[in-house]
């Protein structure tokens, strides 16, 4: 009788998720029947968008799919249109996007180290009860994450949806002066972010390791933002025009996103493990001692450690701002001269939450022809439910409501940013008994 | 007194709260724009002694129907409210209360949508809404200065 029962775990709103998003998981008797995580809006609607419009335009228009990380898309849609149309890029300009994804990293990790994930960790239904008992700690992170912003606001020209960043470079770009501006702020956050990791680092970990195909851009010199090859830990090695030679994106019926996977091999992750793992010796002496301090040596393959590693990538945002803001030595033009031509670049950057590739086909005019945009969510879905199909697993004896918490806070280890992947990210989670 | 109009003009409804800012600009009321996730709701307050913030909603009531909170008292919709933030404008004020950073005076309206996909286009229930806020907004504005 009992081991006919069958329960569902059912997600409708997944708080504490960017966008919204439904989770569903039925569970009969000792086995996990069903897992779906439900997506509803591709980024298709975007593509679509951006048919017919000059691609000076692209940046600005990908930078509003997503109100957390606008710089990642700007950043890809850049690099394909220059690749588009043979454009080389000024060091100076290349060493600013580099302190402007610093910026975006900052801001997006500390919201979701401290904002969204921790609550999980520390047993708080929000962080608006998290910071009664842990003020200062949230104060940290309010603090920190305005830095981010200052960085993004400094080079984007304003708060939201930035401006600045241009086909071939900026529109303006800042002095050494203004840029000094910022040093102080970083010291603080660099000194906080090492914080971060010593306290994400005493959090309880469940017990849950499994055999990814971790995949994260790869450079020869640099923790990657921007450039490189892309890599995995199973012999991928390829350059980012090839990406859609080597994964392909099924549709699936219960979810509108398109679902990723590694050619003939199947689901992959995306993000701050993946980075980690495949870059870690390209870490900055500070971020490396922390995450060795912190107990954590590639290959980590715990999920639910992303929040350390996600702390570890604060320390070296933090670093790589203050390296570049010493470097800096304003281009003597703000961004290289982009003429039309008929060409179709690709490129991949490093958004928080993993890699977003964009391809652009341009015509003589430069007009889009067509536009492709994978967001890292959609490529970790597939793996979030392959993750969900084993955790589940070891959730059977454990009350429902306890198993849906788990659940989610297995889902929330990912930072899905379901605004990226699509508008609204409902999670929803229900729990019935069939008995006979 | 402080104008925050939160919002994504580009994802149809969503536009609500910044278009009434845009439009608050023309008339010469200085209006700050936001994408109203939380932490950066609160900063943006940070120091203000009255604030006016604006966001679109859905509330359950009627599309185009404009609600006024006092952000001084818990907002009764504050789980209902499905911002496209996800960690939106009742988080903010519910947090900033927990942290003593909410302004002295907080005025909330919400313009309830019905669209949130990617566009420019927003209904006209809400274009009607977003009007009849401007015009709170002025009133606002005006009563403060007496």
């Amino acid at each position: 009788m009992t081991d006919r029962a069958a329960r569902t775990i059912r997600v409708d709103t997944l708080a504490r998720v960017e966008g919204e998003g439904s989770l569903y998981i039925k569970l009969v008797g000792e086995r996990v029947a069903d897992v779906k995580l439900k997506i509803y809006e591709p980024p298709r609607f975007f593509e679509a968008f951006l048919r017919g419009r000059h691609f000076s335009e692209a940046p600005d228009i990908t930078s509003r799919i997503c109100g957390i990380c606008p710089i990642a898309y700007q950043m890809s849609a850049l690099h394909a249109i220059e690749r588009a149309l043979g454009v080389r890029i000024d060091p100076a300009v290349r060493l600013l996007r580099r302190l402007f994804y610093c910026g975006e990293w900052i801001e997006s990790h500390t919201l979701h180290v401290y904002l969204l994930h921790a609550p999980d960790f520390l047993g708080y239904q929000d962080v608006i009860a998290m910071a009664g008992d842990h003020r200062a700690v949230v104060e940290r992170a309010l603090r920190l994450k305005k830095i981010g912003n200052r960085i993004v606001q400094l080079l984007g020209g304003r708060e939201i949806h930035p401006i600045s960043a241009a086909v071939g470079g900026f529109y303006k770009t800042p002095t050494k002066q203004q840029l000094r501006s910022l040093v102080g702020d970083l010291e603080w956050a660099l000194e906080a972010s090492l914080e971060t990791v010593r306290w994400t680092a005493g959090l309880q970990f469940p017990n849950f390791e499994q055999d990814y195909e971790f995949v994260a851009l790869r450079h020869p010199d640099e923790y990657p933002f921007n450039d490189g090859r892309l890599v995995s830990n199973r012999g991928l090695d390829i350059d980012p025009a090839e990406y859609e030679d080597h994964f392909v994106e099924l549709h699936v019926k219960h979810s509108n996103a398109l679902h990723s996977v590694v050619r003939g091999r199947g689901s992959y992750l995306v993000g701050p493990l993946a980075r980690f793992n495949l870059n870690f010796e390209k870490l900055p002496e500070v971020a490396r001692k922390a995450a060795i301090d912190a107990g954590l040596r590639p290959p980590v393959k715990n999920i639910f450690r992303s929040i350390v590693v996600r702390a570890v990538e604060l320390v070296f945002a933090c670093a790589e701002a203050l390296r570049a803001i010493e470097e800096y030595e304003p281009p003597s033009v703000p961004r290289a001269e982009a003429p039309n031509r008929i060409g179709v670049g690709q490129a991949i950057t490093e958004a928080p939450r993993g890699i977003l590739y964009h391809r652009y086909a341009l015509d003589e005019n430069g007009l889009i022809v067509t536009a492709k945009i994978v967001p890292p969510t959609s490529q970790n879905q597939k793996r979030i439910e392959d993750d969900l199909r084993e955790y589940a697993a070891q959730l059977l004896a454990w009350p429902i409501e306890e198993a849906t918490w788990k659940c989610e806070q297995a889902v929330r280890s990912y930072d899905p940013c379901i605004s990226c992947a699509t508008h609204f990210l409902k999670v929803v989670v229900e729990r019935e008994h069939v008995e006979d | 007194m402080l104008i925050i109009g939160c919002g994504n003009r580009e994802r149809s409804d969503d536009g609500a709260g910044i278009l009434v800012a845009e439009k608050l600009r023309k008339l010469g009321i200085a209006a700050d724009t936001r994408t109203g996730e939380a932490a950066d709701l609160i900063e943006a307050w940070q120091g203000a002694d009255e604030v006016i913030v604006v966001d679109a909603v859905v509330t359950g009531a009627p599309v185009g129907t404009v609600q006024a909170w006092d952000g001084r008292q818990p907002l009764p919709s504050v789980r209902t409210t499905a911002s496209t933030h996800g960690f939106g404008i009742a988080e903010a004020i519910e947090l900033a209360r927990v942290l003593n950073r909410l302004p002295r005076r907080l005025q909330v309206y919400g313009i309830v949508g019905r669209r949130f996909e990617p566009g420019a286009e927003i209904s006209p229930e809400v274009q009607r809404a977003v009007e009849e806020v401007v015009r709170s907004i002025i009133e606002d504005v005006s009563a403060a200065s007496r």
